[in-house]
């Protein structure tokens, strides 16, 4: 299978005044196209900061990232933007849905930026939540649902664009542990139909539905190894 | 993102915020609302001015040659009144005198005005200006005789006794009766009523319809002027082009009839509807400088007030900044989302202001006898002054906006 995800030496380095904070080390890591991998690790060891490089949020001070065949560390932060839209799809913990908009148009938001006209828009989006099982809550706000339609409808917003990857940042953080099985179970559908799923997540229970788990720790691999409850 | 599309996410966002839009915007809703209202009214009271005051009072294309002004805006100082009263005043030679030496194509009335009280049976009609004139003068004034007729050339000759009153003093003297034929008294002498004017309607609230037509030579017009004495020579000249040519004839004229020398200042007067409007001109230059001030003002201020919300709104959406930039939403994209959503802002309060204006400039006209006339460029420069500010004041927190780092805004409360 070929490598959506190639990274390569990857450093990347804050300065705290006089401090340097070295978040990644030299990382060297290849995520194949329809994996299913979460990156675990313990708070400071770097997986934020991997999350963000990964997503295109952040740009490495030194070594690559080819990402869909393209080498994005360099980018602009327009380009990385471009990238972001097309290539990525983000589900966060605290879900990130602009409260003010139905759930409709948070899906449609990526497409707006990719200059998707309104009435393909809305066709998309629709089918997104279909996906998602929420097509009867399409026009409610994000007050109106549940933690789990809530990160549900986030799921739909990812899927949209069909990105190469799925970045899900500890997506069931918020959520009580029957709603986590029900998203998890989401994620795994997705993986079956052939998407790329990356998952950031410090619980090993979620951690162990994927096929592939890299710890991290002091901002490098610790571990890199193939679960061994992998989800079908 | 198109502007399209922007605009109607700022529409969302002012919906949403309906309060706090109104309070930002009321800035360039008061600066639109004074440019609206001060535009209409003055440009109401020009065209007023043009059309009634100086058109009724003198007329188009029309000029009177008289011993002083009768229509004077303005200062005049005992002097000026002094020099006035010493003239010698219009005699009949005289206008003859003018009216053969004006080659233009021109009508002429002689005119002579004053106030007397006409009687019929046992009502008065008091204050009512008597007109002594030619037959040319309902067509300088456009009169319309509505009922019965005007009097001819043979009946000015004759210096006969017929009067054409004016539609109020028709109500007033002769209510629920024909007036025509009947005999009305002037002065103790008979006149025959033989035509009523259409109505003229009203003048700053005055009633432009208490008045009375009669031959300039006719037996009762001692009354209104010495023998052989004119108030005015009215001249219409058929094309308007041609009035500084007429005018300069007629000056000619006078100066030659009066043996003035060169150098000697005309002891006469040439009245024009313009020249009468010379005053009211310098007024409304002085509004229409004061006005760019007053708006501006308001417009900087209400551009502030713009701006000061918009780096709230800035601050307190960080979150969907971030959110929006992770989605892919470059630089630019935000941009234009502030910017517009600022401008959208600002006109939506540049149109309040003009309904707001529109709305003071015909309440003013309701409760008031001045006029107001919309002027449609005043409309243009509102809305075109009130996207300008909102574009002005929304770049900067737009800018911020759109520098956010996407991280450091996704972690935001």
């Amino acid at each position: 299978m070929s490598a959506v995800i190639r990274i390569h030496d990857l450093t990347r380095e804050y300065r705290m005044g006089s401090e340097r904070i070295l978040a990644l080390r030299e990382v060297t890591l290849e995520i194949r196209r329809n994996e299913y991998i979460a990156i675990m690790g313990p708070s400071g060891s770097g997986k934020s900061t991997m999350m963000n490089v990964l997503g295109c949020l952040d740009t490495p001070s030194a070594g690559e990232y080819w990402l869909n065949g393209e080498e994005v560390s360099r980018l602009s932060d327009d380009a990385l933007a471009r990238v972001r839209n097309r290539e990525i799809g983000f589900v966060f913990q605290t879900f990130n849905l602009l409260p003010r908009a139905t759930a409709l148009h948070n899906v449609e938001l990526p497409l707006v930026y990719a200059g998707v006209r309104a009435r393909e828009r809305r066709e998309r989006a629709g089918a997104a939540l279909e996906r998602v099982g929420l097509t009867e809550r399409m026009h409610h706000r994000p007050n109106e649902l549940s933690g789990g339609q809530r990160q549900r409808v986030a799921i739909a917003r990812a899927l949209v664009n069909q990105p190469s990857i799925l970045l899900a940042d500890e997506p069931t953080g918020n959520l009580d542990s029957v709603t986590s099985e029900e998203i998890m179970e989401v994620f795994a559908a997705l993986h079956a139909a052939g998407q790329t799923v990356i998952m950031v997540t410090h619980e090993p229970d979620i951690a162990a539905r994927a096929q592939r788990i890299v710890v991290l720790r002091d901002g490098q691999v610790e571990s890199d190894r193939v679960g061994q409850e992998a989800a079908a | 993102m198109p502007v399209f599309e922007a605009v109607r996410l700022a529409l969302r966002t002012i919906r949403t915020q309906k309060l706090k839009s109104f309070f930002s915007l009321v800035g360039v809703l008061i600066g639109v609302t004074f440019l609206i209202a001060v535009v209409s009214i003055v440009q109401g009271m020009n065209r007023y001015m043009v059309d009634r005051f100086a058109n009724t009072l003198v007329g188009a294309n029309t000029f009177e040659v008289r011993q002083r002004p009768s229509i004077q805006m303005g200062n005049t100082t005992r002097e000026m009144w002094m020099e006035w009263l010493r003239r010698p005043r219009v005699s009949y030679g005289d206008a003859d005198f003018v009216r053969e030496r004006i080659a233009t194509p021109a009508t002429f009335a002689k005119f002579c005005q004053d106030r007397v009280s006409i009687h019929y049976g046992g009502k008065m009609a008091k204050d009512v200006d008597l007109i002594g004139t030619e037959e040319t003068y309902f067509g300088i004034r456009n009169y319309e005789v509505v009922a019965g007729r005007a009097f001819s050339a043979q009946e000015v000759r004759a210096a006969l006794p017929v009067l054409v009153i004016g539609d109020e003093v028709a109500r007033r003297l002769l209510p629920g009766v024909d007036p025509l034929g009947k005999e009305v008294r002037i002065g103790g002498l008979p006149y025959r009523v033989i035509g009523v004017v259409a109505p003229q309607g009203t003048l700053f609230g005055l009633s432009l319809d208490k008045f009375a037509v009669m031959p300039f030579n006719a037996p009762g017009r001692r009354l209104i002027c010495p023998i052989n004495i004119l108030d005015a020579l009215i001249v219409q000249t058929s094309d308007p082009a041609h009035m500084q040519l007429a005018m300069a004839e007629a000056e000619a004229a006078m100066r030659s009839r009066r043996q003035l020398k060169p150098g000697q200042e005309n002891n006469f007067h040439l009245q024009t509807a313009e020249g009468a409007l010379g005053t009211w001109d310098k007024i409304s230059q002085v509004l229409f400088l004061a006005l760019p001030g007053l708006v501006a003002i308001s417009l900087v201020v209400g551009g502030i007030v713009i701006m000061n919300i918009m780096l709230m709104a800035v601050s307190e959406r960080t979150r969907e900044i971030g959110i929006r930039k992770a989605l892919g939403a470059r630089r630019r994209d935000i941009l234009a989302q502030f910017v517009v959503e600022s401008a959208t802002l600002s006109a939506a309060g540049a149109v309040m202001g003009i309904g707001l204006g529109l709305a003071l400039a015909f309440v003013v006209k309701a409760l008031t006898p001045l006029p107001a006339a919309v002027a449609p460029w005043s409309v243009a420069v509102g809305v075109l002054l009130g996207v300008s500010v909102g574009i002005v004041a929304g770049v900067y927190p737009a800018s911020r906006a759109s520098r956010l780092d996407p991280i450091v805004a996704l972690r935001a409360e």
